[in-house]
């Protein structure tokens, strides 16, 4: 993958152009047994914009992300892609968006090889109806061969593999099929340094592409760095909502540990 | 995300035999365990083993066991298990008696050995069997309850359903036709198991070619030429040596002579016939190769696996795992229903205790064939493979004369004996 600069590119989102967000996510409440894991929270997204979600671990985010994947049914609220409402019921309404997640735990079948996972629930079939696995893996192969040269193992179950390799078989798995919204819960978690750097290169092309990507980090610097705007939640409930190019590390680290808004910054 | 070219396509350097054979050790494993159990027997029984009879007889048992093994293979793969085989295989088996022992005749007025009857039997049969492996694999899958429960309370359930439909009689005689499913009274023939055998080489060396031409195509690697020969010919060996067995087991003379005098014809002196394959056999055969490119080459079988690998990343890659809970069930009732016709038409009635202990056959028939309880891992032949090495192991032992407890002491012991080999093995493959 050739390097490209690791500068932001603010200027590359739709935000501002009079167009819809990409997503909007109005109201979203979810509780699990009476606790409220999401308690009205709002967000939205434009294409090309990187928009991070911070928090504490248990402070919503994953499961407000998973109610965008249709892994969680919300109880309350309203989900418009391009302006217009959609049901996402389901993984596969999710899929049928364009909406592609990275999980954290990464979601592989890790008896399958890197081809059968990466195909998972969208086989290529021939014309008599089976699966077509010599076209698949040389697809795999071509879109391995973008995101990590050095992936060879395709034919060994990924249980097999280095966590990076797991990693860009997760990685490779969302942006193959023409995502135009990305999921990514801590992509970055389990990579070494350069590893790491290679997703961040991976999401300024994907930026550049016009995707959306709700990026879900723990790391306040990766956050600074990757993302246009971020989305700060505590115990359920949304802080805030604030452009990174107005605010500092420290602002961003008290919103996510005191709740508070940094002193009435708006645009 | 510009650059476009594909990416060289190393050599694997291999290191033995096997591994450019590209042959599954525990396969190797498991076919040298059953040859070395049949030359065991063979020379303690001076010889009565390795009879075409008795490989003939040893295949007619072990089918029904092997079908139901087939589907035990999916279920456990899926993380679940049935209990219930062998009461299904009971209660379908009691619904077929009934049908063409009582419903057609009494009811539809059609006798015994109407054309239609053994039909309308195995269609009603095959269609409760799925039907009811249907509705476990609905308590699982939508209801949750786990299957291990569902199918114990199944246990219990159709074992009696079988009983009370028929009184706990024994149900006999059973239509002509329906007999031909269940080994002895219905073989192929010499000359039609000659062509099938050779049509069946044909075809899996065919398999081979387009399997190693698609590969080519995309210049993936491929195996040595020699390598791929070789397959061919233990594939070609397998097949035929099979037929060439069951071919020289002669009908008995008195048999025959009956089978002529049926016809109205009268036997011509001397005459000398193969039974050839059983139709039994060939329904096992059937059952494995399309169970076998359903687990390989169809969506159906790659989110079985992706399933059983990991239920959650398969539920968000979008399968619907319920469903598909549902269908394994499905499935496993149908085959269940299978095995009762070839079972009950090799016993010529249904009998009360049909299929009894079946369950723990099937069970351990699957696991010792290489499917793993944790799911995930399981081939359709490993099952058929164990189910084989288990029916060798009985009718040896019964044939050496080996006392009843016994031969269960020794049954039950090789299973757990395999089991730890296999984990063994695969720790020492890197615990895949």
């Amino acid at each position: 993958m050739e390097t490209q600069d690791t500068q932001k590119q603010v200027s590359s989102s739709g935000r501002g152009s009079g167009q819809p967000p990409l997503v909007e996510m109005r109201d979203i409440s979810i509780s699990f047994g009476g606790i409220k894991a999401v308690d009205h929270v709002s967000v939205d997204l434009y294409p090309g914009e990187v928009v991070g979600l911070l928090g504490h671990n248990g402070a919503g985010k994953s499961t407000l992300i998973k109610v965008l994947s249709g892994a969680y049914q919300m109880d309350q609220g309203e989900i418009l892609i391009d302006g217009k409402p959609v049901e996402i019921g389901n993984p596969r309404d999710a899929r049928a968006n364009n909406i592609e997640t990275i999980y954290q735990t990464l979601a592989l079948a890790d008896n399958l090889d890197a081809t059968s996972n990466l195909f998972l629930g969208r086989e290529m079939i021939t014309p008599m109806g089976l699966v077509n696995d010599a076209a698949m893996e040389a697809e795999c192969r071509k879109i391995m061969a973008q995101l990590n040269p050095n992936f060879q193992k395709f034919n060994d179950p990924v249980s097999a593999l280095s966590g990076g390799q797991r990693q860009s078989v997760a990685i490779a798995r969302a942006v193959y099929f023409n995502a135009r919204i990305l999921i990514m819960d801590e992509p970055t978690a389990a990579l070494g340094p350069h590893e790491t750097q290679m997703v961040a290169d991976l999401i300024h092309q994907l930026k550049a592409q016009g995707i959306g990507i709700f990026l879900i980090d723990h790391d306040v610097h990766a956050v600074m760095e990757l993302c246009d705007r971020a989305s700060v939640m505590k115990n359920g409930k949304l802080v805030g909502t604030v452009d990174i190019a107005d605010v500092t590390d420290d602002d961003l680290l008290s919103m996510i540990i005191l709740g508070k808004q940094p002193g009435q910054k708006t645009e | 995300m510009t650059e476009t070219s594909s990416q060289p396509v190393p050599q694997k350097a291999k290191q033995n035999l096997f591994q450019q054979l590209e042959l599954d050790m525990r396969l190797l494993g498991m076919i040298g365990a059953f040859v070395i159990l049949c030359i065991g027997f063979n020379i303690v029984t001076d010889g009565r083993f390795l009879t075409p009879r008795n490989l003939f007889n040893l295949s007619i048992q072990t089918v029904s066991v092997a079908i139901m093994a087939c589907g035990m293979v999916f279920i456990i793969v899926t993380r679940h298990i049935d209990l219930s085989v062998g009461a299904l295989l009971a209660t379908t088996s009691a619904v077929m008696a009934m049908t063409q022992t009582e419903l057609l005749p009494n009811i539809l007025g059609m006798g015994l050995n109407n054309p239609l009857t053994w039909a309308i039997t195995v269609v009603v049969g095959l269609f409760v069997g799925t039907l009811i492996g249907a509705f476990h694999g609905w308590m699982v899958g939508y209801l949750t309850i786990p299957a291990f429960i569902v199918t114990l309370g199944g246990f219990l359930v159709w074992r009696n359903v079988a009983w009370y439909m028929t009184s706990g009689q024994t149900i006999g005689p059973l239509d002509s036709t329906f007999l031909m499913f269940g080994g002895t009274n219905g073989t192929l023939g010499t000359t039609t198991s000659w062509l099938f055998g050779f049509a069946a080489t044909a075809v899996a060396i065919w398999a081979l070619w387009s399997g190693r031409r698609a590969k080519s195509a995309h210049g993936f690697p491929v195996k040595p030429v020699w390598a791929e020969a070789t397959l061919a010919a233990i594939i070609a060996i397998a097949i035929l040596g099979y037929v060439y067995i069951v071919n020289s087991y002669a009908i008995p003379t008195r048999r025959l002579e009956r089978m002529f005098e049926a016809r109205g014809e009268v036997m011509p002196e001397g005459l000398v016939v193969g039974y050839g394959i059983p139709i039994s056999v060939l329904i096992l055969i059937i059952v494995a190769v399309t169970l076998t490119v359903v687990a390989r080459k169809t969506r159906f079988g790659r989110y079985i696996f992706a399933t059983g690998g990991n239920p959650d990343a398969a539920e968000l890659s979008g399968i619907n795992t319920r469903l598909l809970t549902v269908k394994i069930f499905a499935l496993m009732g149908f085959l269940c229903a299978v095995s009762a016709v070839v079972a009950s038409a090799r016993l010529a009635n249904h009998s009360n205790d049909i299929g009894t202990l079946d369950e723990l056959r099937v069970i351990a028939a699957a696991v010792i064939g290489g499917t793993a309880l944790s799911g995930g891992l399981g081939t359709i032949y490993g099952a058929i493979l164990g189910a084989l090495i288990m029916q060798a192991l009985q009718s040896g032992m019964a044939m050496v004369g080996v006392d009843a407890p016994f031969q269960n002491i020794v049954v039950g012991s090789v299973l757990v004996l395999a089991v730890y080999i296999d984990i063994v093995y695969r720790k020492r493959l890197g615990a895949k």
